[in-house]
């Protein structure tokens, strides 16, 4: 038998109890017994892996967490893709309710209506935040959904070329790459004009009888609001337009659905998600009524029960791995119902005013940054536009370096970006500021800076 | 029997919140965003309105979930507690300022890569077919690194894989081969012998397969393969079953995915997040995706040296806040924890089928890992798992695999102890007994959930997939509910 020291999350004692006794009702001598197909060519002796008890695993959980600077220990301006929000403690108390996270997909709809109805809650949100008809129960992250994106405009126009912003940063392009290898389709990428904006004139040229889709953002990489995004879709004839924004951001700028995009997608660890070093993070997905049938992943749908009451199912589910195998529109399966759930609560929690407020807080602390940064003789911004909350700020000196200096100084600055990485731009720096950063956080930053420049 | 909370629960966008404020917005006004119709709600009515919406929804932590496939297990309260210790960290932070983060990334590299005899190991994945789909770029990236990319177009797998498999090659651009199943639900070698040839690129398996059967002719399937220059992927959600007394590497697979939210324990949130870090062997190493964390014996760090590496199938380095609980999870049990879960789910699979075996029937033969798949007698797999939400347990994987007709997949995992085993056994052997005597009672149910069976027809027939569509189809008359 093995060793009665071990300890399943269960009481040790009753797991030996329980082996034993259900083998002697299977006349069983041992569980050696259940195994002895496995060939003894391929056995394994075991796994050496220490185990640890409840206390000291937390106390060595707690060590390593102490070696790390989070945003309270040492205030942070990155943001490039996920950004640091408050998460108001209303939304953890509910999402922490193990109804909701310790199920998993409502396969039995009965039984899992919570769940079905805030994701159907959650589909609703996102399509009222960014103008769209529908949205799916999430994406992984904003790349796989651009890479998901990507793939269902070939399905609507069987072309092979998506045009996308000079400044796509470099992972997303990597997943959207990676996204692409087996419908074959290319990456082309457009210019920006002298203010960071999209390049209309660039654009058209570029558009032709190949190209399935244009990507843009708004706000940009860059953090600007571009207004050019606006008047996309009139330059890009019948390709598909997709457009990537920050959901907390179209609490003030207008939505997509109202500047003619096909499909929204976005970053959803933004609304109400931890940051959490990069994941679990969720991706956002909108589309039009027309393109339902060709959407990936999970749609959750309303519908009646056999007493003709209200009720919420998984809906167009023959789009799915799970029935369309091969054919599916997407091989999604597991995706990040709770990371929805997060963004349900908070965008609940905030309502029209909370979200409009947090975000003109967003680009007032932007401002004020960038004001602050003037005062010490740093252009910020380097693009003449409107920014969001964030913005590039030009720096005298290698970026990693002044990065590495303001560390020292107990503060972590935004993303270096080194001379030649865009064109156009010089040593540089991506600085972010949400409602989180205070005052103070900013002085420590704008005084780190000038003692290290 | 079991009664579920029955809120007539309106949605969100139907309470009456507080009228919305002006705002100044000092923006080009062609950019500013006129109206946001979310209701303005007071913190309590929104508390109460999702505390009543989990209350209508079954987890782990009410009853047994034994979902075939899915490893419905315990989530241990500890994890969740230490993953809250990593909140607020950004993932491009100096190296030297999270070195905790990536020192736990590290340790779980380690020790996924000795439970699993692989050489290293991407955690990038966001969830097992997000792993499958890792592992076929690889697969591509490899033959084409070969100079054989033209020509190995082929995948192969089992007619009882998970959909997940045929979708993820498909994406990846393969054409997808499906091979039936012997008449013991198992590979059949000549079959497969005779289909693997230099145009094959991987044969994609789960082992034990979906069937809670072990492929106990995994050596010789890999000889095939490797002979014919092809490679063996292993879908590791049945690992479960396994964890050390055999694993992927000693079967001679080449490239694995995990999915931690199964096998270690992380909680399946409703549908996610998961996580599905992807172990490769040999060659393969220079193909994963960048960075993975690496040591040089003073500091942890982001090893973006990866000689031809597929780049990057997500943004980061996956679901941290996922790795943690399962690194969490594996420090728990340690080793020797991790094969007493092994054993203790496949003891309680066995004991269970034991338990029902005379009153369902079992298509395939007898010796079964962590799960069996059994088929009703007279009566449909969808009325049976209706019926078991009455009686207060969730209902298995119905209608799955798809070589099986009218399945029931049942997989107790280890959590469930013998009392649970046998009141779940005891619940079985009752709708058995009900579908002979009163069969409507079954077709009925549920009769004890929050609401009654659900018109899944009409949801793709009719969608109604936000508050904006049913409005308006509210207002055409075009719905009623």
């Amino acid at each position: 038998m093995v060793g009665k020291s071990i300890s399943l999350p269960m009481h040790h004692e009753l797991v030996d109890e329980d082996i034993e006794e259900m083998l002697k009702a299977m006349n069983l001598n041992s569980w050696e017994e259940l195994f002895s197909d496995i060939p003894k060519e391929a056995r394994k002796d075991g796994i050496k892996i220490e185990g640890m008890d409840e206390y000291s695993l937390y106390r060595y959980a707690l060590e390593l967490s102490s070696k790390n600077k989070d945003f309270f220990k040492m205030p942070n301006f990155l943001g490039a893709g996920v950004y640091f929000h408050f998460i108001p403690p209303v939304v953890n108390a509910l999402v922490s309710r193990s109804e909701f996270y310790t199920s998993y997909t409502p396969y039995q709809p009965e039984v899992s209506q919570g769940m079905l109805q805030a994701l159907f809650e959650y589909q609703s949100l996102i399509a009222e935040l960014t103008g769209m008809d529908v949205a799916n129960s999430s994406m992984y992250d904003a790349s796989t959904a651009l890479g998901e994106a990507a793939r269902m405009t070939y399905r609507i126009n069987r072309k092979r070329e998506i045009l996308v912003p000079e400044n796509l940063h470099w992972e997303k392009e990597s997943v959207l790459k990676n996204y692409l290898v087996g419908v074959g389709m290319e990456i082309k990428k457009y210019k920006l004009n002298e203010r960071g904006m999209v390049d209309l004139e660039d654009i058209k040229e570029k558009v032709n009888e190949n190209t399935a889709a244009v990507y843009a953002e708004n706000p940009n990489f860059f953090g600007i609001i571009d207004k050019n995004v606006l008047h996309l879709k009139e330059c890009i004839g019948k390709a598909v337009l997709i457009v990537g924004v920050n959901p907390i951001s179209l609490g003030v700028i207008k939505p997509p659905g109202e500047y003619g995009a096909d499909i929204v997608i976005g970053e959803g660890q933004i609304l109400g998600n931890p940051i959490s070093f990069g994941g679990p993070l969720l991706g956002i997905f909108a589309t039009k009524k027309e393109y339902i049938r060709k959407m990936p992943g999970r749609l959750i749908g309303m519908t009646r029960d056999a007493e003709r009451r209200r009720a919420f199912v998984m809906a167009l589910q023959t789009r799915e791995q799970h029935i369309r195998r091969g054919r599916a529109t997407s091989n999604i399966c597991s995706n990040e119902a709770l990371c929805a759930l997060y963004s349900t609560v908070y965008m609940a929690y905030l309502g029209s005013d909370g979200l409009r407020k947090l975000a003109l807080k967003n680009m007032e602390n932007a401002k004020k940054l960038m004001e602050k940064l003037r005062g010490i003789g740093l252009n910020a911004p380097h693009f003449n536009a409107p920014h969001f909350n964030e913005f590039l700020v030009d720096l005298p000196g290698e970026p990693h370096e002044i990065a590495k200096k303001l560390i020292e100084k107990g503060v972590h600055g935004g993303l270096p970006i080194r001379e030649g990485c865009y064109r156009g731009i010089g040593n540089a720096m991506l600085l972010c500021t949400t409602e989180m950063h205070t005052e103070a956080d900013m002085d420590k930053l704008v005084n780190a800076l000038k003692e290290v420049l | 029997m079991y009664h579920q909370a029955r809120y007539d629960e309106p949605l969100l966008f139907e309470m009456k919140g507080a009228k919305s404020c002006k705002l100044d917005i000092n923006l080009n006004p062609e950019l500013v965003r006129e109206r946001l119709d979310l209701p303005n709600l007071p913190e309590y009515e929104v508390v109460r309105h999702y505390t009543r919406l989990s209350q209508m929804n079954y987890g782990v932590d009410i009853n047994i979930y034994p979902l075939g496939s899915c490893t419905m297990k315990y989530n241990p309260k500890l994890n969740e507690e230490i993953a809250r210790m990593f909140m607020y960290l950004h993932p491009y932070q100096d190296e030297s300022t999270v070195q905790g983060a990536l020192q736990i990334m590290y340790e779980l590299q380690e020790m996924l890569k000795e439970i699993t005899d692989m050489d290293a190991f991407t955690l990038q994945p966001a969830a097992g077919a997000h792993g499958e789909y890792t592992g076929m770029l690889i697969a591509r990236a490899y033959h084409e690194y070969k100079g054989e990319g033209e020509k190995r177009k082929n995948v192969i797998l089992p007619d009882s894989s998970h959909g997940t498999n045929p979708a993820s090659a498909a994406m990846a651009g393969f054409n997808v081969i499906e091979l039936p199943s012997n008449k013991e639900g198992m590979i059949d070698l000549e079959a497969l012998e005779n289909v693997v040839d230099d145009t094959t690129a991987a044969f994609m398996i789960t082992n034990p397969n979906t069937l809670g059967i072990f492929e106990e002719n995994i050596l010789e399937i890999a000889k095939i393969m490797h002979k014919n220059g092809a490679l063996l992927y292993y879908d590791g959600a049945n690992l479960n079953a396994i964890m050390g007394i055999t694993s992927p590497g000693k079967m001679n697979f080449d490239i694995v995915h995990l999915n931690l939210h199964k096998t270690f324990s992380t909680p399946h949130g409703g549908g996610g997040p998961g996580a599905g870090p992807v172990g490769v062997r040999g060659e393969l190493v220079d193909f994963l995706p960048v960075p993975i964390v690496n040591f040089d014996g003073e500091k942890y760090y982001l090893d973006y040296n990866i000689k031809h590496t597929i780049g990057k199938v997500r943004s980061f380095y996956g679901n941290f806040g996922v790795l943690v609980k399962a690194w969490a999870y594996i420090k728990r049990l340690g080793g020797e924890g991790l094969k007493k879960a092994a054993i203790k789910a496949v003891v309680n699979a066995n004991y269970l089928k034991e338990r029902i075996k005379n009153y369902y029937e079992m298509p395939y033969r007898n010796l079964r890992k962590h799960e069996f798949v059994v088929r009703p007698k007279n009566v449909r797999a969808l009325d049976v798992a209706k019926r078991l939400l009455d009686y207060g347990v969730h209902a298995p994987t119905i209608y799955f695999p798809l070589i099986v007709s009218e399945a029931l997949m049942i997989e107790p995992t280890e959590t469930e102890t013998k009392e649970n085993i046998d009141e779940f056994a005891e619940i079985m052997i009752k709708i058995a007994k009900e579908a002979e005597e009163n069969p409507e009672i079954l077709k009925e149910a549920p009769h004890n959930a929050a609401i009654r069976r659900t018109d899944d027809v009409l949801a793709s027939k009719k969608p109604v997939l936000t508050w904006k569509m049913y409005r308006e189809m509210k207002e055409r008359g075009e719905v009623d509910y």
